[in-house]
């Protein structure tokens, strides 16, 4: 009921908007993410944070005197679907492209925008990628047009690799993932990582299930109890992550559970007090890091108005900060000019600077890894449970940094 | 060893819960003449009325309840929305039953929500059993199991050894004469179709906190329920019994094989790095339903014990 009455206030406040920004222009962003079945949740979560972020900015006086609108489209997680949402939000006039769930979307839009940018000049669409981390999408297939806001796979595994390499009772590894070009950038970022790093580790799983198809992972359980692994690595997002490791838990499997997303919505609550010192996940930022009070006023705004999740996508207010400052910065909201003014703009957030590299349109910023435990400040998922910074589970941007093979081609 | 248990024990519930829904779908369709598109969609309302029942009382009470409000839905579809378009034939009621399965969708995404709702094991079955081979079973699992063979049970002595078991079945295929003794046939279909729905309501309420109750979960289950009643002979309630177990069985034991295509055909020749001889068994495992299908329909067009074609 609470979606329908909030899509019912979206609607009449969209239509108020648009009776009232007759003098100051609108800039619009597209959010194309699921916002329905099974990956809603996680494509709702990034949705709330990036209207929240838009909210503030308007407050303050918008961009250069314009205000933002975000719009969502609900593309089911499907390429195809998603190639539709993005010509009907171009169609009605936004620029500004907003994506995370899923690389092979990802991947898709990249394409259809590095060719709609060719073939209509002057109507140029910039694409801000919050959270697909395909490392290729700032590598071999980097494009101008495309910025990414998240750390992307191979930084994140470094996290993993460099904290799993100080822990000698871990020997024995099995990874899992979902069978697309991001589960197996995972796998192959974490075979090669811990072939380096710790050459004495045995991989004794290396799994890949089908996406967002999965009910009942306890099949996929029982072959980790008898591969007899110490730690589990896994990229899993949304019911993906929730259900395996709820699975888990069923099971009585208490290893580290080494995650990318095991802030998913739900996933802490599926587990319970298990989690505690088994779940960890390498984030940009976590709520019970030491912050400015600001922050900690932002994170209560957000939880007070969308109940349903927790402050997660703090890159979704860090991509809607960067694009006001890079805005500013060049005097016009013209997609070409903000994405000029972008590339290495350093913003001061809230848990350490990102800087946007300019080679490859990949932010750098410090990550996190943290584990579930009672005593926080704030828990997550309605319980008293929250994400607490492991020992030495700080990484500076510097160490996380990847080099790139990036080889872009700018506009004139 | 324990490969084999694990997959038997979770390829049996597996196996259950869908003949549970099959069941349904098949009396349905003894009696209709044609598949109901909707029924998926009974299975998810199963799922979300008990997740609502619990949360006014609690999960006892939704577990009788929920399956009874799903029946008395199914039963008004069929006095005020089938018998209707019965006249017009077997297509107009395909087309029905379609535009219904879309309807219940929207609906329920309109009431609960267009994502999961928090729908949860009750805590007198949340906890571990028995621990075999060092993992833990939940006790909830086992609960399913029970169940489903009491259902089991319960459909097969009221369908053969009782004298409404034995109206319906004539009903179903000597509708007229059944008539002209008597009995009142609308009222028996409008009883086997509003049944069906309810026991697909059932695994709709321990099937929904045993994987995850969100609006896809009729599309998801649907393809399955089909293949099942397909594979087992349209119309057959024992033949959707044994294709049920055979793709559960199938299905959990295809995700345990780690071998791939290259162990199997290696003496062929095939090299485990070429794109044909890295697939593994486990990741075919999704397919393996559907191939059943396929393969059934050229061998044997009636299914395993059916006796009409398709």
């Amino acid at each position: 009921m609470t979606n329908f009455k909030r899509a019912a206030l979206a609607a009449t406040v969209s239509v108020l908007a648009m009776a009232g920004s007759v003098s100051a222009d609108t800039v619009k962003f597209a959010f194309i993410d699921p916002l329905s079945g099974p990956m809603g949740s996680s494509g709702d979560a990034g949705f709330t944070s990036f209207k929240l972020a838009a909210e503030h900015i308007n407050a303050n006086g918008g961009v250069n005197g314009d205000e933002i609108e975000v719009v969502g489209y609900d593309n089911k997680v499907s390429p195809k679907e998603s190639l539709v949402q993005l010509q009907k939000a171009i169609d009605s006039g936004a620029r500004f492209i907003l994506q995370g769930n899923g690389s092979s979307v990802a991947a898709a839009i990249i394409d259809a925008v590095n060719k709609h940018n060719a073939r209509n000049p002057g109507e140029e669409v910039v694409y801000f990628n919050y959270a697909a981390v395909t490392p290729a999408f700032t590598n071999e297939a980097c494009s101008f047009w495309h910025f990414r806001f998240d750390a992307h796979a191979d930084m994140k595994m470094n996290a993993i690799t460099d904290w799993i390499k100080g822990r000698d009772d871990i020997n024995k590894v099995y990874l899992i993932g979902q069978d697309y070009v991001f589960g197996e950038a995972v796998a192959a970022a974490a075979l090669e990582q811990l072939g380096e790093k710790r050459s004495d580790i045995e991989i004794v799983g290396n799994e890949l299930h089908p996406l967002a198809k999965v009910k009942d992972f306890t099949p996929y359980i029982q072959k980790i109890i008898s591969s007899g692994a110490d730690a589990v690595i896994t990229g899993n997002w949304g019911s993906d992550m929730t259900l395996l490791v709820k699975a888990a838990a069923d099971s009585g499997l208490k290893i580290p559970f080494l995650t990318f997303y095991g802030g998913s919505l739900g996933a802490v609550a599926a587990l319970g007090e298990g989690s505690v010192d088994t779940l960890y996940q390498v984030t940009e930022g976590i709520t019970n890091l030491d912050a400015s009070d600001e922050q900690y006023a932002l994170i209560e705004e957000y939880k007070d108005r969308f109940p349903d999740y927790d402050y997660y996508y703090h890159r979704a207010f860090v991509t809607m900060n960067m694009f006001d400052m890079a805005a500013e910065k060049a005097g016009s909201n013209d997609p070409i000019a903000v994405a000029k003014a972008l590339e290495g703009l350093t913003y001061d957030g809230a848990y350490g600077t990102v800087t946007m590299r300019a080679e490859d349109h990949q932010a750098q910023q410090p990550l996190f890894i943290s584990t579930v435990s009672k005593d926080v400040k704030y828990g997550v998922d309605n319980t008293d449970l929250g994400w607490k910074l492991v020992d030495g589970g700080e990484i500076p941007a510097s160490a996380a940094e990847a080099p790139t093979t990036c080889k872009m081609e700018r506009p004139e | 060893m324990e490969t084999i248990v694990f997959s038997l024990l979770n390829g049996v519930i597996y196996g259950l819960l869908l003949f549970m829904l099959s069941s349904g779908l098949t009396l349905i369709f003894s009696m209709m003449g044609v598949l109901n598109f909707a029924h998926a969609s009974f299975y998810m309302l199963g799922a979300y009325f008990a997740y609502t029942v619990m949360g006014a009382t609690n999960y006892w009470v939704a577990l009788i309840l929920a399956p009874i409000i799903v029946g008395v839905v199914g039963m008004g579809v069929e006095r005020w929305g089938l018998r209707r378009v019965h006249a017009n034939g077997h297509v107009a009621e395909l087309l029905f039953t379609f535009g219904l399965a879309y309807l219940i969708d929207e609906i329920v995404k309109i009431v609960w929500g267009r994502t999961s709702v928090n729908y949860q094991v009750p805590d007198a079955l949340n906890f571990p059993l028995f621990t075999i081979y060092g993992a833990q079973y939940s006790a909830y699992r086992i609960f399913i199991l029970f169940v489903a063979i009491f259902m089991l049970c319960a459909l097969w002595y009221l369908l053969k050894k009782t004298r409404a078991g034995l109206i319906i079945q004539a009903a179903l295929t000597h509708p007229h004469m059944v008539g002209h003794l008597g009995h009142n046939v609308p009222a028996i279909f409008m009883g086997v179709f509003g049944a069906g729905c309810a026991l697909a309501g059932l695994a709709g309420v321990i099937g929904g906190n045993y994987f995850i109750t969100d609006p896809a979960m009729a599309v998801q289950m649907g393809p399955i329920v089909f293949v099942v009643v397909v594979v087992g002979g349209l119309g057959s309630l024992e033949g959707a019994f044994i294709a049920a177990m055979l793709i559960g069985l199938l299905q959990t034991f295809a995700i345990s094989i780690n071998a791939s295509f290259a162990d199997i055909f290696g003496f062929l020749g095939l090299s485990p790095t070429s794109e044909f001889g890295s697939i593994t068994i486990a990741s075919m495992a999704p397919m393996l339903p559907f191939l059943l299908l396929v393969l059934i329909l050229i061998v044997r067009p009636t299914g395993l014990m059916g006796d009409r074609e398709v």
